[in-house]
């Protein structure tokens, strides 16, 4: 038999039970949907996270007072603060270390703001002029903070989008004298809009300079020094100088973590990914499901069409030229079924971005890939067992059966 | 040299305990042209013999040559391969495949050999016009009449070009007129020089042909062919 008419007959067979295909094709397809969209997700959401720390700054090394007991990055030690002090001189002092570019102190805490009557509550960010180069901002209006000695403390302050909106309403906001805690400042610029940075959403950020925010919470630690080493290169030098200044200052005590970006990101990376891989591994069961169903459909065409096997076989059909007949025909479910659930599954990731602009749910090339080839190899695999049966029909006996 | 040459054959069956001899100790031989009918009362082993003549079956003892061919040691696909080029089969209830068309139900044989769509064209039409189903070709099984269908088959069995047609009660499921309609065109295959064994209980069809094998409990009874 031709490999067109076998194609011919298996597709005339497929829809000569038009129930029997649909219901097959659809199980495959929600199979191959089911990979396309959680894949989507899962990867979506590690592009989210990535894309969230690259918004941090470049090259960036982040200095924590108190010490973790591994190496490895710790999200606790992101979030306690320890009795360690890590102060402002501490900060200045790294400025020496060769592999560093520029560094920003940055102490925070929350305090009202308040402004003809208006009250609010806000983070209050203490840091430097350096601050902006080093976190990547953008300013809407007016100026950051002025490049003068850390300990001073002007009483200026650059305030984010969302709490000039809230605030000032349309009114001009640069110029204006504000409270913040019991201190009146003056606003000197705003940040541009940039939407959710890790936790710290910079739009309700109210920046103002290191030794104000000190004096204003009554403290001088520091939360983080952000230190930005002078390329990516430089970045395990500018760690191992960053280290070395700090414990020589602390009396030779190692009392600091000091974590990289890119550890970060990598941990965050790896995690997700395998988050990934291991959503795929779930959807790839509902794969396996619509191979076995395609295999119960397949044998219940061999068992309907048992006469119609005799007779090929009294035609002169060879055992061969069935086995290849069923064989095409399970592989045109899977085939058909495959790339409808491609398309579905694409829809759907579709959907997900329409309804979540900021969420990224491509789905990843190597789980497309994986999802068709396992779909058609498992409607093939699971083709084989019918069709052999079939092949392996007594003619006499199947001619018997009407 | 005789078409069909059947020496020493042996069939059996195992029903639960018992061993039924369907066919026992069988020598028959047939000749190029023959018309030939199978009588003898159900349980005989007339249909077991056609099997066996149709290489749908093997004998558990014997030779079977055909056309002087030893084909009871072929393989499998070997035996496809001679039914495929032949033999032709007409059953009682037809056997067509119900979603293809009269046209493609006839092409079956030749699409399972692997002929060329376009020869297979030219030949199916002829063989529509030869059984007068011309305005049937697009028809499905289900919208043709018993003698239609019973055309279509014999045009399907003889689309290769057989040496031999092998029909099993070919007439069972018609009534009287149609019948007589799909012996003639046996007959006329015949006439062509095909080879005809038809199985059948109808004695007024099994008088029409020219040789009467009558079977009882696998062995030939009566065959009037050969000289007494």
């Amino acid at each position: 038999m031709r490999p067109a008419d076998i194609l011919r007959f298996a597709r005339v067979a497929a829809t000569g039970y038009p129930l029997r295909t649909a219901l097959s094709v659809l199980a495959m397809s929600i199979g191959v949907a089911a990979v396309v969209v959680l894949t989507a997700l899962g990867d979506g959401a590690r592009r989210y996270v990535v894309g969230q720390f690259a918004s941090l700054g470049t090259n960036l090394v982040i200095v924590l007072p108190g010490k973790t007991g591994t190496g490895g990055f710790n999200p606790a030690t992101a979030i306690t603060s320890t009795p360690r002090d890590l102060t402002i001189d501490d900060a200045a002092a790294l400025l020496r270390a060769p592999a560093v570019k520029r560094l920003a102190p940055l102490a925070v805490g929350t305090s009202e703001i308040s402004y003809g009557g208006k009250l609010r509550e806000g983070l209050v960010a203490g840091s430097t002029a350096q601050f902006l180069e080093v976190r990547n901002f953008e300013l809407a209006q007016g100026r950051f903070l002025p490049d003068e000695d850390w300990h001073r403390g002007s009483a200026v302050a650059v305030i984010g989008a969302k709490i000039r909106e809230e605030i000032f309403g349309p009114n001009a906001a640069v110029g204006q004298l504000v409270r913040i805690g019991d201190r009146r400042v003056r606003i000197v610029g705003v940040l541009k809009s940039s939407g959710q940075g890790l936790g710290m959403n910079t739009d309700e950020l109210v920046i103002v300079p290191v030794a104000l925010a000190q004096a204003m919470f009554n403290s001088n630690t520091l939360f983080r020094i952000l230190v930005e080493a002078k390329s990516r290169e430089a970045i395990p030098a500018a760690k191992a100088e960053v280290l070395e200044i700090l414990k020589t200052r602390h009396q030779g005590e190692e009392d600091v973590t000091v974590i990289t970006q890119d550890a970060v990101l990598a941990t965050f990376d790896k995690l997700l990914g395998a988050l990934t891989l291991g959503v795929a591994g779930i959807a790839a069961i509902s794969l396996a499901v619509a191979g076995i169903l395609v295999m119960n459909v397949m044998l219940v065409a061999v068992t309907q069409r048992t006469a119609e096997i005799g007779l090929l076989k009294a035609l002169g059909a060879t055992g061969r030229t069935i086995r290849l007949a069923f064989l095409a025909e399970a592989a045109m479910l899977s085939t058909v079924g495959a790339g409808v659930g491609y398309l579905l599954g694409h829809l759907g990731a579709f959907g997900v971005r329409l309804a979540f602009p900021v969420f990224p749910a491509y789905p990843p090339h190597w789980a497309v890939v994986a999802g068709l080839t396992t779909a058609l190899a498992t409607g093939l695999l699971f083709g084989v067992m019918p069709a052999r049966r079939a092949a392996r029909l007594d003619p006499v006996q199947a001619l018997m059966k009407h | 040299m005789p078409l069909i040459e059947l020496r020493g054959i042996e069939r059996v069956f195992q029903l639960g305990d018992s061993t039924v001899h369907a066919l026992s100790r069988l020598d028959l031989a047939i000749d190029v042209g023959e018309y030939v009918a199978v009588m003898g009362p159900s349980g005989s082993g007339k249909s077991t013999l056609l099997n066996l003549l149709g290489l749908l079956d093997r004998p558990d003892a014997g030779a079977y040559r055909l056309e002087g061919r030893d084909v009871t040691t072929l393989s499998p696909e070997e035996q496809a391969e001679v039914r495929s080029r032949r033999i032709g089969f007409v059953f009682q209830s037809f056997h067509l495949v119900p979603r293809l068309s009269a046209a493609e139900n006839i092409a079956l044989p030749m699409t399972l050999a692997g002929v060329p769509a376009k020869e297979r064209a030219g030949r199916v039409a002829r063989a529509l016009q030869d059984f007068a189903l011309e305005n049937r070709a697009d028809h499905r099984p289900d919208q043709l009449s018993g003698g239609q269908r019973q055309r279509v088959a014999i045009a399907r069995a003889t689309i290769m070009n057989p040496a031999l047609i092998l029909a099993d009660e070919p007439t069972g499921n018609l009534d009287r007129h149609t019948g007589d309609e799909v012996v003639r065109l046996l007959e006329a295959l015949n006439g062509r020089g095909v080879t005809i064994v038809v199985v059948t209980h109808d004695p007024t069809l099994g008088a029409r042909a020219r040789r009467q094998l009558v079977m009882e409990d696998g062995r030939l009874q009566h065959d009037s062919g050969k000289p007494a």
